[in-house]
């Protein structure tokens, strides 16, 4: 690990101003079980790094319209137990809780998951070649291992998927991203939070420098659905995703008035399923309408030499999520 | 270099220990290295083993994946802490009369995990196999699940899922 100036700061007023010194690169710690991990690995190397499990961020609370704010500092495990997300937004209790281990989850913040980077091997093989981690250095996960990599939206400059559970869940609940930074606060729609690789896979997010998430919130209309988070790994627990699937339906007469859908294991970020959700608004829910609109969605997919078997995964497991919430037999594992 | 260096105070199984260290020092390495606490094991060093699980605070961490700096003034609980007076915390005395282990070197970890998992469990903590209609009974499948931070390659789980049921019940003692 490289060698670092260390502050704490109270306020998030001082994160931004410590974030704008001069002694770049500096990185924001919360939880540390990203951003330590790839700092022994010399994948991250900052000269300052900014302590802000401190802020006073590590609350949640109901909003005047009727949905939830999360602050940035709450982590995993308590957002994941609290009885109004429990209630109101079950879809990212599931999900939370599918993510990393209860060690983890009681480390890791809301705003450090939106933050954690790939678990691409070649991103955390300093020796090999990688987009992401050295621009222009090439792509060794093209030709290599790519078992666990990106079938939609990648690039020939990278096919690395985002690891996050949490974050399949917030894309479903078209959260919003509150951010705080020295050109003031604005808020981001979580789907245009994270990045597709295109020809800047170095770059995984929209926040500018200098620029700290402070909350996260939940909107009062994503709020009571019916929902299911499903995760295929390679073992039962504590295992990143080949394929997960958050879903939330709601239906009435008989038709689908509300569905949403969003793909983990998939892509450079959490995937929402928009062809899908498209193809079954205002549809009868049955299961060859789901596998209509699952094979839709995964119609653009580019497979590689060892993941060709994520775009079957992907279909069985959106229509094996979505028969589930419909009631539907065979829905059930 | 001083920047790097920095004098803080860590409070260990109740006493406070001052000590001067690199800023890059991960509160593992700040217990084995420089508290001579080695109860706590370093595994994999990248989270992913949990054989140095510690208690902050009463909540379990992996102390490989922190900095010791970030824990000042944070009550931090290890394996030597769980003992008082020369008699064992249940948990530790079930773990000896289950067979809880065999090499033992991911027993510490999987101790303190295991009082802060049943410290959950009590206090109605969820987890991915919970679903509203589950049995108000820690399962097997539950135990599995809130434990599964902690990796054992001799494979004693069944004498480590005993144990901890063991210690739940409180027959041990």
């Amino acid at each position: 690990m490289n060698a670092f100036q260390y502050v704490r700061v109270t306020d998030h007023q001082s994160a931004i101003d410590a974030a704008m010194s001069p002694a770049a690169p500096a990185r924001f710690l919360a939880g540390g079980t990203n951003l330590i991990d790839l700092m022994r690995e010399g994948v991250e190397q900052p000269r300052l790094v900014i302590d802000i499990t401190r802020l006073p961020l590590a609350v949640i609370e109901g909003r005047p319209d009727g949905g939830v704010r999360v602050g940035a500092m709450v982590r995993n495990s308590h957002l994941a137990a609290h009885p109004v997300i429990r209630e109101r937004f079950p879809l990212l209790s599931y999900a939370v809780l599918n993510g990393a281990s209860a060690q983890l989850r009681n480390m890791a913040t809301t705003g450090g998951n939106l933050m954690q980077r790939t678990r691409c091997y070649y991103f955390y093989d300093t020796a090999a070649h990688c987009n992401k981690r050295e621009p222009g250095s090439g792509c060794d996960a093209l030709d290599g291992f790519n078992r666990m990599h990106a079938i939609l939206g990648a690039s020939s400059q990278c096919i690395a998927t985002h690891p996050s559970d949490m974050c399949v869940a917030l894309a479903a609940l078209d959260a919003t991203v509150n951010i705080d930074g020295p050109m003031g606060a604005r808020v981001v729609p979580f789907a245009d939070f994270h990045r597709l690789p295109g020809e800047t896979p170095d770059i995984d997010h929209n926040l500018r420098r200098g620029e700290l998430i402070t909350s996260v919130d939940l909107p009062a209309s994503s709020a009571g659905l019916s929902s299911v988070y499903r995760k295929v790994r390679d073992r039962a627990s504590y295992a990143f995703a080949l394929v997960s699937v958050g879903a939330a339906l709601r239906i009435a007469d008989g038709k689908i008035r509300d569905v949403r859908l969003a793909l983990g294991g998939v892509a450079h970020k959490p995937w929402r399923a928009v062809v899908a959700e498209r193809a079954l608004l205002g549809a009868v829910p049955t299961r060859d309408a789901f596998a209509r609109a699952a094979d839709a969605e995964l119609q653009p997919a580019v497979p590689y030499a060892h993941n060709a078997f994520k775009i079957a995964l992907a279909k069985r497991t959106i229509v094996a999520a979505l028969s589930e919430l419909a009631g539907i037999d065979g829905g059930a594992e | 270099m001083s920047d790097e260096f920095a004098h803080i105070s860590l409070r260990v199984n109740g006493a406070i220990h001052a000590l001067t260290i690199d800023s890059r020092v991960s509160l593992l390495d700040a217990l084995r290295d420089h508290l001579s606490l080695t109860g706590t094991k370093k595994g994999c060093n990248q989270g992913a083993c949990g054989a140095c699980t510690v208690l902050v605070d009463g909540e379990r961490i992996n102390s490989c994946l922190t900095l010791a700096i970030q824990y000042e003034d944070r009550e931090i609980q290890t394996i030597e802490g769980l003992a008082h007076d020369g008699i064992l915390h249940p948990m530790q005395d079930a773990f000896i009369t289950r067979d809880g282990f065999q090499c033992g070197y991911c027993t510490p970890g999987q101790i303190c995990s295991a009082v802060a998992m049943l410290a959950e469990w009590k206090e109605g903590v969820p987890s991915a196999v919970t679903r509203p209609d589950s049995s108000p009974q820690l399962s097997d499948d539950e135990l599995r699940e809130r434990m599964s931070g902690n990796l054992c390659r001799c494979g004693a789980y069944v004498g480590i899922r005993q144990a901890i049921r063991e210690a739940m019940e409180g027959t041990s003692r």
